[in-house]
């Protein structure tokens, strides 16, 4: 049997006497979209951080396997290292390179998958003006896929809120992720915006043939795409499920409402 | 007429000593982009370039051209070791540990060049080529000073195509806007930070080089004061930005020039003069002339 394409087994995550996260365990198979769900100060973003190697963990494993053959342990790794394996992701708080323009924020993206070395850069060599042009109109094709292409070279930092998490999207698909970690994409979006969002992850998805783990606020998101949701509380995971199952959980509703 | 042709005469080797400002600052700044911190050692690295360079022609069979490309190569490995043992162990740690690191990286080199170079000051081998005066309308000119300039502008051109325009360059500069997120794209920082020090070290060198050729008086304890004006150079200009530090360091060397040349009672004062520009504009514009005014994030 394939193994799954994200396993996260009996994560602790302590920083002095917090702790963020108390053995999780997850797992997400290859062509899911999992959500991560929970009341703000849960701890799904302390989980992302763990996965894409921004903090190691205080114990327990993450297993990574991009084609359900080999599995990397992730657990150690530098983030840039996660990267190259194929894992990447988006920020709850926008981290685009806000001085850079819109086009080199993507491009940025590719760097990793950049075979040439420092000589064929100076020299210039054939193989490497074939490289770039092709990165470029990769990059290029991810602007028009979001609709930015007309303002690739404006900066970053003057884009409008919805547009800037896409570019956010848009940058960590340059860098050809199998398994794409989107930290609240609907923050802050209306309603409109919301179902357009929908929409693109969905195709995006197909496109790409990625893999999602999610966290979000907005649960029309959640409960419409997600196949699959976990529920984090103080740490903990209270629930898994499908939609349905989750939306009848008795301890779900508890931890967001409060007890009464 | 001849007013004139004394005031080129200054003004060219203005220029010249700006250029030499120039080069240095650069790695100053290059560095503080990246790692936000002020290598205080740089200056003791320019100073191992002129030298690795004095051992290189004296000591050796090679061409001068070629030890002249050869030594600030060495220097920039140098650069990168200096990083690798003094600050990669502190990374993470309080601004203040590396900083101390640092100055405590200058004085070790400092020492050991007494040590291994010995404290008599030598001659630099100047090339021929390079050493000759020639005459231009009333004013006798030393060759050098005009290479200095063409030199710096040449380089200066390479870098910010560099910088502007390769995917490495392209990864220092998100890498100096934020760090953590340039490594979850996937950035190699140690790769990045390597390639910032071998650069800065390698420019530190051959700005040491052309520095022996216009003074070629050896010291082990030469890179101190320039290393110090240049980092002024990088200040007045915004630490941090490429361009700043290449316009502070003109106006560093041409004003120093003119201070010497038109008020010749105050020569006394010359270094005083680049301490003097950094407590006003430390006053006056703290971000520096082509700073960003960065706010803080809250």
């Amino acid at each position: 049997m394939n193994s799954p394409m994200l396993k996260i087994e009996n994560l602790v995550m302590r920083f002095g006497g917090v702790v963020a996260c108390n053995d999780f365990t997850a797992e997400i198979k290859e062509g899911q979209i999992v959500g991560l769900i929970g009341p703000n100060g849960a701890g799904k973003t302390t989980i992302f951080n763990v996965v894409t190697g921004v903090y190691k963990p205080t114990a327990g494993q993450i297993l990574f396997s991009p084609n359900g053959i080999e599995q990397h342990q992730l657990t150690g790794l530098s983030p840039d290292k996660i990267a190259k394996l194929g894992v990447c992701r988006t920020f709850q708080n926008i981290r685009l390179f806000g001085e850079l323009t819109v086009l080199e924020n993507v491009f940025i993206g590719n760097h990793l998958r950049v075979k040439s070395d420092v000589f064929s850069t100076v020299l210039r060599l054939p193989h490497y003006v074939a490289e770039e042009k092709r990165l470029y109109e990769k990059s290029l094709y991810l602007l028009e896929k979001i609709g930015l292409q007309d303002t690739k070279d404006e900066k970053a930092s003057s884009l409008p809120y919805g547009m800037q998490r896409r570019l956010e999207i848009a940058r960590a698909l340059a860098t050809d992720p199998r398994l794409l970690l989107l930290d609240e994409p609907a923050a802050g979006m209306n309603p409109q915006e919301t179902r357009e969002l929908i929409e693109f992850i969905r195709e995006i998805k197909d496109e790409f043939d990625l893999t999602i783990f999610l966290i979000e606020h907005h649960m029309e998101v959640i409960m419409e795409i997600s196949e699959k949701i976990y529920v984090l509380d103080h740490g903990v995971l209270i629930a898994q499920g499908n939609p349905s199952e989750i939306q009848r959980n008795e301890k779900v509703v508890e931890a967001y409402l409060g007890v009464g | 007429m001849g007013d004139v042709s004394i005031f080129l005469q200054h003004l060219t080797n203005g220029v010249s000593l700006g250029s030499l400002y120039a080069l240095i600052a650069i790695g100053y700044t290059m560095v503080y982009g990246i790692l936000r911190l002020i290598n205080f050692a740089h200056g003791d690295i320019f100073m191992l370039g002129v030298y690795l360079t004095y051992y290189g022609v004296t000591y050796t069979s090679l061409p001068w051209w070629l030890v002249f490309i050869l030594a600030p190569l060495l220097t920039g490995f140098i650069g990168i070791l200096l990083e690798r043992v003094a600050y990669k162990p502190l990374r993470g740690s309080a601004r203040i540990t590396i900083l101390i690191s640092a100055i405590g990286a200058s004085f070790l080199l400092q020492n050991l060049g007494i040590v291994i170079f010995g404290g008599r000051p030598r001659a630099f081998p100047v090339p021929q080529m390079l050493n000759h005066v020639i005459r231009l309308g009333g004013v006798s000119i030393n060759v050098v000073t005009f290479i200095i300039p063409a030199v710096t502008i040449v380089l200066l051109l390479g870098l910010t195509y560099f910088t502007t325009k390769t995917k490495t360059g392209l990864a220092m500069r998100a890498l100096s806007k934020d760090y953590e997120t340039a490594s979850l794209m996937g950035i190699d920082i140690n790769k990045i930070i390597s390639i910032t020090f071998l650069m800065g070290s390698f420019l530190a060198a051959i700005g040491g080089i052309l520095w022996g050729s216009r003074y070629p008086q050896l010291m082990p304890l030469m890179g101190s004061m320039p290393g110090l004006k240049s980092f002024i150079a990088a200040v007045v200009g915004g630490i941090g930005n490429i361009t700043g530090a290449v316009v502070g360091g003109f106006i560093l060397g041409l004003g120093e020039i003119m201070l010497v040349a038109f008020l010749p009672r105050l020569s006394g004062y010359r270094d005083a003069f680049a301490f003097v520009l950094l407590i006003i504009i430390l006053l006056v514009k703290p971000s520096g002339l082509m700073g960003d005014n960065v706010t803080e994030k809250v």
